[in-house]
């Protein structure tokens, strides 16, 4: 891999990167792909996280669902592990706790697929910065 | 069209289940059901003003909603799109009804800055860190900054350290920076130690590139090439993000030679800790990268002036790095604006405890408890009272009802008795015994004393014999005179910070609940009923049936038949004798006619 020389070399490498995650994440079209992001710190995988994550991806393979499955850090919601973050294009990030496998196929066969809510929604409750 | 109705405990005590089912039988009605989906979430934090209901997707936020307000809500902003404007949240400042709760910011009391990136990138991933800026303060300190000129900047945003004492990290830096070596040590900290902790933890695992990025920084600013991660072998996940990131930056050339063609060079090692708790005070933890025993030496020598092999070494904790990048960034007056008047920023903790909402989270600093505990935590398990909270794990100490708006910060935490520590919270109701929670962090302390100097190893130690003595009923109150005694000696004494905080536990809990020491004592009674030789299981003979049950439950064989048959009932009661009774608890779990009590 290239080595980043310069500060110059670093924003444009930055720039380069978030226009690619905005077309994916922001995008209106149809065609843009689902993200589903999986709390996975050690609290996360010792509640089950690593095989509900496999379990949802098998699943979305046979429901032939384009979604792209990211392992992400600690999202703070100890008390409903195991956590994920749902991204459909153009919509807000919906997070739902206490994700077991049976809950893993209602969120693909009845958000993911029919936008309906399901329950076991989180809200975010913090602030972040930009 | 979606109606979410918080189903948090608190607005599940506040009627939310009866909402939901309104909401489902007047849409029913009205032959809504298919369109409108009902749902249930998890609790929004905003307890003090549930049951809430937000109504997606205008973001509409209603706040004490009654199940008798649902029709209104249905007929007027579902069918006709008008709001129901009394039902919004009223801004206490401008009095005006706030509606889309985008704008209602403030309501969350959560800000993430140390925790900005965890659970949203992929720690495995240094493009998604920069695509989130990453780096680019490192890049920004090489090219534009003088390493005065950045520790002047970390001085002026008042950021202290996490790890617990609070001590100015601009200023730590500063003292290093001025020592003149061949060579000198950029470590960080990552021994979390208290129990119940996991702050640190949480930020490597989901954000491990800040840490090395801060890292570099500070390696830039006091002069070092060389950065050290102490890490306690006990959190893998941890040290394999890191070693992936450590990886993937040097690829970048991030780490390493001739940084962004700056000329500084600066790499990174791992060094792991086998998990003691004294290796988290810096010079124990220098000694055990060193190869040596973990234990402390007298400071001055500061590890400014001699450090990790002899050489001037900075040791900050994990979290403190994780706000550096940031600092740089959006510049100290930034970050300056949140906090209080003497502690700058955000705090991790880890919330634990008889709490609905256990979780990790992030507040301003000065953020009062009452709203941790009651907005952001949800409030205590089961509806019990609130009893107390500890902080700063076993250097720290126990705040009460009376601290319930202390404003959360450093000096505000010492001023009562505790101290901020590395932000453990552990929130306990009327359930738990305040001399046996003092007990259990003595334990911990004595467990985990190096053993090095007298007052902590032996000191600590008389302390407990105490503290067990209390608890098993044969206390007496020149016992308690006696702890006080001690426990002034050895915070005057001992050597490091583990031994001179160790007795805060006791001093605070008898401080705060003198009355709960005073009955173990003189009453030999505990009233949470947790310090069991203070507690005998008693058989109420006329509620006794003679059934049985409990003597076969019994596994210590202590329950046997009497010869004394209750008016109206046909076999003898049975007795516990509770000389043999082990106070499991067994019998009076199995007894279907409630004849066993505790006295």
């Amino acid at each position: 891999m290239a080595k980043v020389k310069s500060l110059a070399e670093l924003k444009a490498m930055k720039d380069k990167l978030r226009s690619n995650l905005d077309l994916r994440e922001k995008s209106n079209n149809p065609d843009s792909l689902v993200q589903i992001k999986v709390a996975m710190a050690t609290c996360g995988i010792a509640a089950g996280a690593k095989q509900v994550m496999e379990h949802m991806m098998e699943e979305a393979d046979k429901l032939k669902l384009s979604i792209i499955f990211t392992q992400t850090g600690c999202m703070g919601y100890c008390h409903a592990e195991p956590t994920i973050e749902v991204r459909k294009p153009g919509k807000e990030p919906v997070v739902f706790g206490h994700v077991d496998n049976a809950k893993a196929d209602e969120i693909l066969t009845r958000y993911v697929m029919n936008n309906e809510l399901v329950e076991g929604i989180i809200p975010v409750n913090y602030e972040t910065i930009d | 069209m979606h109606v979410l109705v918080c189903g948090g405990t608190g607005c599940q005590a506040s009627a939310s289940s009866e909402i939901v089912s309104c909401f489902q039988n007047i849409l029913a009605d009205k032959g809504l059901q298919d369109e409108i989906q009902v749902i249930k979430t998890g609790c929004f934090g905003f307890c003090e003003k549930g049951p809430i209901v937000k109504i997606m997707p205008d973001n509409t936020f209603y706040t004490q909603v009654k199940p008798e307000d649902v029709r209104k809500i249905i007929e007027e902003h579902i069918i006709k799109g008008r709001k129901v404007t009394d039902l919004l949240y009223l801004d206490p400042e401008n009095k005006e009804h706030v509606a889309d709760s985008k704008h209602m910011g403030f309501y969350k009391k959560q800000l993430r800055i140390a925790l900005r990136n965890c659970g949203f990138i992929n720690p495995e991933s240094i493009d998604e860190y920069i695509s989130r800026d990453g780096y680019e303060a490192l890049g920004k300190v090489l090219s534009e900054m003088t390493p005065q000129q950045v520790i002047d900047e970390i001085t002026r945003s008042g950021l202290r350290g996490r790890g617990g004492a609070g001590f100015p990290t601009g200023v730590k830096w500063g003292l290093c920076a001025k020592s003149k070596a061949d060579q000198k040590y950029a470590i960080c900290n990552a021994d979390e130690g208290d129990p119940g902790a996991f702050m640190d933890r949480s930020i490597m695992e989901g954000d491990p590139n800040s840490i090395i990025e801060a890292m570099a920084i500070c390696g830039y600013a006091i002069g070092a090439s060389q950065g050290l991660v102490y890490i306690r072998a006990e959190y893998p996940l941890a040290i394999h993000r890191l070693e992936i990131a450590i990886a993937q930056a040097r690829e970048y050339g991030l780490l390493g030679k001739d940084i962004l063609g700056s000329g500084f060079d600066f790499d990174i090692e791992l060094r792991f800790g086998a998990g003691a708790f004294v290796c988290g005070e810096e010079t124990a933890l220098i000694h055990s990268m060193e190869g040596k025993r973990g234990e402390p030496t007298f400071k001055p020598p500061f590890p400014a002036v001699e450090g990790y092999m002899g050489k001037p070494s900075n040791v900050n904790n994990v979290e403190t790095l994780a706000n550096i990048p940031i600092i740089i960034n959006k510049g100290a007056e930034w970050f300056s604006k949140y906090g209080s008047e003497k502690s700058k920023g955000t705090k991790v903790f880890a919330l634990a405890g008889q709490i609905n909402n256990v979780g990790l989270i992030e507040v301003p600093m000065g953020t009062p408890l009452r709203d941790i505990i009651y907005e952001i935590g949800g409030g205590i398990k089961g509806g019990r009272q609130f009893k107390a909270v500890q902080t700063g794990g076993p250097s720290g100490g126990c705040l009460t009802t009376k601290h319930l708006d202390t404003q959360i910060d450093y000096d505000s935490l010492v001023a009562a008795g505790s101290m901020m520590g590395s932000g453990g919270m552990v929130v306990m109701d009327e359930t738990s015994c305040m001399v046996a929670i003092a007990k259990f962090y003595l334990e911990f302390t004595c467990e985990e004393s190096c053993g090095k100097c007298t007052p902590c190893r032996i000191g600590n130690k008389r302390m407990l014999e105490i503290l067990t003595r209390i608890t098993e009923g044969n206390g007496t109150m020149e016992d308690l005179e006696e702890l006080r005694n001690l426990a002034a000696v050895i915070k005057d004494t001992a050597l490091c910070g583990l031994g001179q905080t160790a007795p805060n536990p006791v001093l605070s809990t008898l401080d705060n609940f003198w009355d709960e020491y005073v009955e173990h004592v003189v009453e030999k009674k505990c009233r949470a009923g947790v310090c069991k030789k203070l507690m005998n299981y008693v058989i109420d003979q006329e509620k006794c049936i003679g059934c049985g049950k409990c003597a076969k439950n019994c596994p210590a064989n202590a329950i046997s038949k009497t010869e004394y048959i209750a008016p109206g009932h046909k076999l003898p009661s049975m007795v516990i004798n509770t000389s043999v009774c082990i106070k499991c608890g067994a019998c009076m779990s199995g007894c279907k006619f409630d004849a066993i009590s505790v006295k």
